[in-house]
C-alpha cells in the first residue's frame, strides 16, 4: 500500500539552463519516494491572497537518485506558474509539490522492450527519465529515439543524448523542422509516416512505444505507428502541449 | 491558427490530471480502463482528452469526443460528475 498522495514543501537545490526557454529545477524532497520512469509532480504556487495555480511536470531525473528529482520546465509566455518557475525561482527557494503521480506513461527496466521513444519539444522530459533510468539500471533493451526539435538551439539535454547513445542499444534520430545548421544531415520535417518507417523498421512490430508531444504530433505518430502494425494497446501517448504550463 | 487548432492545442490528456485523480479516488487512476456510455469504446483514463483551462476538469473520450468525467474542485468541496462514464475498471 502506498502513502497517501499529499503535498511536501521542497527546496531548489540547484536550477541548470537547458535552452533558451527550457530551465531543469532540481528539488530536494523530504518525502521522497522512488517514482517510476515517466510520472509526474503536481507543483502548486500560493499568492499572497491566497489564489492557488497548480501544474504537472514531468519528472526528468531517474529513480536511481534519492532524495531529490530533476523538473525540466519550458516556460510559456503567458502561463500562470512556467513564468514563475523560470524567472522568480531560485536556489534555496521552497516549492509545494506532490507527487510521483502516474502510471499510464511509465517505462521501467522490467518493463522490457524493444523501445521506441517519439518526442516533440519538451515532450522529450518523461522520454529522458526512461533513458536515464535505462542507462542507470544497466537495462540493454535496444531503443530508438526519434525528437522533433524546430531547431538545433531547441534540443533539450543534446549533449547527453549523444553521450547515452554511444553506450550500447540506443540510437538517437532528430529532425528540425524550422530550420537545419550548415551541412546537417538529419532529418528537416515535421515527423511522418516514412520517417516513423524507417526509424521503427529494426525494431520490429513488437516494439513498446511511448510518444509525447503537442496534440498533433502524439496523434499523427500514435496512428501511423499503428498502421505500421505495432499494437495499439503497445503505443502509449501523453499530449505535451504548449499548455502544460 | 483557426479555432480548432487552438482548441487542439489546449489539449492534454489524463496523464497531466493524475495528482487531481488519485486525490479524488485514493488511487491512480490514470491505469484504470474506462468504458465511453456514449460509444462504448475502452481508454485508459491516461488517454481521454483533458480539458483544464476552465473552471473545473473535463474528460473526454478519444474516440467520439463525448465527455465522461467532469471534476470541479470549489472551496466548499469536490464535484464528481461520471454521467458519461458507462464503467471505469481499477487494476489492483
Amino acid at each position: 500500500m502506498r502513502r497517501p498522495l499529499e503535498w511536501q514543501i521542497a527546496t531548489v537545490k540547484a536550477i541548470a539552463q537547458e535552452t533558451a526557454q527550457v530551465k531543469t529545477i532540481t528539488l530536494v524532497l523530504p518525502g521522497w519516494t522512488a517514482h517510476r520512469a515517466g510520472q509526474h509532480y503536481d507543483v502548486r504556487l500560493t499568492a499572497a491572497d491566497g489564489y492557488q495555480a497548480q501544474r504537472s511536470y514531468s519528472i526528468a531525473s531517474p529513480p536511481e537518485r534519492p532524495g531529490e528529482v530533476d523538473l525540466t520546465v519550458e516556460r510559456i509566455p503567458d502561463g500562470e506558474v512556467s513564468p514563475y518557475l523560470h524567472d522568480v525561482l531560485v536556489v534555496g527557494d521552497a516549492v509545494e509539490v506532490r507527487g510521483p503521480v502516474g502510471g499510464y506513461f511509465v517505462w521501467e527496466a522490467s518493463s522490457g522492450g524493444p523501445l521506441l521513444l517519439v518526442a516533440g519539444g519538451s515532450g522529450v522530459v518523461p522520454l529522458m527519465a526512461m533513458l536515464r533510468h535505462r542507462a542507470a539500471a544497466g537495462a540493454k533493451v535496444p531503443a530508438r529515439l526519434l525528437y522533433s526539435s524546430r531547431t538545433l538551439e531547441d534540443v533539450i539535454y543534446r549533449q547527453e543524448l549523444e553521450a547515452l547513445a554511444s553506450r550500447d542499444g540506443l540510437e538517437v534520430f532528430h529532425t528540425l523542422t524550422r530550420g537545419q545548421p550548415k551541412g546537417w544531415t538529419g532529418y528537416a520535417r515535421r515527423i511522418d509516416q516514412p520517417m516513423l518507417a524507417e526509424v521503427s523498421g529494426p525494431l520490429g512490430t513488437a516494439a513498446l512505444a511511448f510518444i509525447c508531444g503537442p496534440t498533433a504530433l502524439v496523434e499523427t505518430t500514435a496512428s501511423a505507428l499503428v498502421q505500421l502494425g505495432l499494437a495499439q494497446e503497445r503505443v502509449r501517448t501523453e499530449r505535451f502541449g504548449p499548455t502544460g504550463t | 491558427m483557426n479555432d480548432n487548432d487552438v482548441v487542439r492545442d489546449l489539449t492534454l490528456d489524463g496523464n497531466a490530471v493524475a495528482g487531481l485523480l488519485e486525490e479524488v479516488f485514493g488511487a491512480d487512476m490514470t491505469t484504470a480502463d474506462g468504458e465511453c456510455a456514449h460509444c462504448g469504446s475502452a481508454n485508459a483514463v491516461g488517454a481521454l482528452r483533458a480539458y483544464t483551462r476552465a473552471p473545473g476538469v473535463v474528460l473526454r473520450c478519444p474516440a467520439c469526443g463525448g465527455v465522461i468525467a467532469r471534476i470541479v474542485q470549489t472551496p466548499r468541496g469536490t464535484l464528481v460528475d461520471l454521467r458519461g462514464a458507462a464503467h471505469l475498471a481499477m487494476r489492483r
